[in-house]
């Protein structure tokens, strides 16, 4: 089994949108983004996946077990770390430690009691005064002291100083260091995400746009910049999503296109930021 | 062993890994029989993506620099003069087409063109 996750055909029909017919692997060790606009299906997806809403059609399995047949086990396998916390609000981080303890069989107290004391979580203040930054880390102290080997991380780095996401990004490597565990993480901003992602999948009106590596991704495509009368019809063709000023232009241009610019034009590796910017600009026209 | 990353470079990740690896295996500031880093332990340590290591090791193997053993991990094989000699010689020769082609482009006749090379061979002192 050399797939943590398999994603086949799944589809959720809602009255206004529909995510329809997605599928990939995530193979063992690897960190995977999934990216598209606020509204792309990305959070649909990923709580399908988790099994906390219910999919039309498609199966998922994760090291080779299905909800359906081993629903506990499947659930267990998982680690899920969303935008907003769960936690109650009058509990305190010893609250959360007792109900983890109960619930999980593989919680380790001693662990999360390390987690917690390097983290300086507050042991006996309640949840609802932390800060965001502070649940965060309370929300992975309680998954990272369990067996999982999938890690879903809905935006969860969201609205994090830059010291904190930089932390969470060496937690992140480290729970894939072992090559048996993934990760996928959801995010509409990746900055500096997407440095340790391994595959990118770009989403978009619940569809899926592309699935690759992004060394794939970055090698493919190649910002142009330059101005816009200096271009010949067959140039205007090639470039994708342009954003036009007085001043200049900015798209995206095909590497194995990119011969039929001027000279004048400016040529630079894009991020994936830039990628994706510039692809939804095509695709909305 | 370093390896410094630039996001301004006009290189990709995989090829400056590979490239200042190189360097430092050829000029033994990596000794062989070095076990380098594992792929994820350097992706760990770089902050970035285990398969852009993988690739700049992939690529180092393929060079014939180094070599990846089961069990023990990526090691820096001897960098013999045959391979060295291969490699400056490859980029020898790149450079004669360079002057080939300018030669050509201004119809300049082959028997000049070795002249030249004779005139700079000589102002650069005899040799073997």
């Amino acid at each position: 089994m050399s797939n943590t996750l398999e994603v086949s055909g799944l589809t959720k029909q809602y009255r206004d949108f529909a995510l329809q017919d997605i599928s990939f692997v995530l193979p063992k060790g690897y960190i995977m983004g999934y990216v598209g606009q606020n509204g792309a299906g990305k959070t649909t997806t990923l709580s399908l996946i988790a099994h906390l809403i219910r999919a039309d059609v498609g199966l998922c399995t994760i090291d080779g077990m299905t909800y359906e047949k081993q629903p506990v086990q499947y659930r267990e396998a998982i680690g899920y770390i969303g935008d907003k916390d769960d936690f109650v609000p009058d509990f305190t981080v010893r609250d959360v430690r007792a109900v983890c303890r109960d619930f999980y069989p593989t919680f380790r107290a001693d662990e999360f009691d390390a987690l917690v004391r390097r983290w300086k979580l507050p042991e006996k203040k309640k949840i609802k005064s932390f800060s965001r930054g502070m649940k965060v880390k309370l929300m992975f102290a309680a998954v990272l002291c369990r067996d999982t080997s999938l890690l879903i991380l809905d935006e969860a780095t969201n609205g994090l100083d830059p010291v904190v996401r930089r932390e969470i990004l060496e937690l992140l490597q480290d729970y894939i260091s072992d090559g048996e565990r993934s990760i996928l993480f959801s995010t509409h901003i990746l900055s500096d995400l997407e440095q340790i992602a391994d595959y990118i999948f770009f989403l978009h009106n619940g569809k899926k746009v592309f699935c690759e590596t992004k060394e794939e991704l970055q090698e493919e495509y190649l910002l142009a910049k330059g101005s816009l009368p200096e271009l010949g019809a067959d140039a205007k063709k090639c470039l994708l999503g342009v954003r036009g000023t007085d001043v200049g232009f900015e798209a995206l241009i095909r590497t194995d296109d990119a011969a039929c610019l001027p000279k004048e034009c400016v040529l630079e590796k894009p991020t994936v930021d830039q990628i994706v910017v510039h692809l939804i600009q095509e695709m909305e026209g | 062993m370093k390896v410094i990353l630039s996001n301004q470079s006009e290189y990709p990740i995989y090829a400056q890994i590979r490239e200042q690896m190189k360097e430092q295996i050829l000029n033994g500031q990596i000794a062989e029989g070095t076990v380098l880093p594992s792929i994820r332990q350097l992706a760990k340590d770089l902050g970035i993506s285990v398969i852009t290591t993988t690739r700049a090791y992939r690529d180092l193997e393929a060079e014939g620099f180094i070599a990846s053993v089961q069990g023990k991990g990526s090691i820096v094989l001897p960098t013999d003069n045959k391979m060295l000699r291969d490699m400056y010689r490859s980029q020898l020769e790149e450079h004669l087409d360079a002057a080939i082609g300018i030669s050509r482009q201004i119809c300049m006749e082959d028997g000049e063109l070795l002249a030249l090379l004779k005139e700079r061979q000589e102002m650069r002192g005899s040799r073997g």
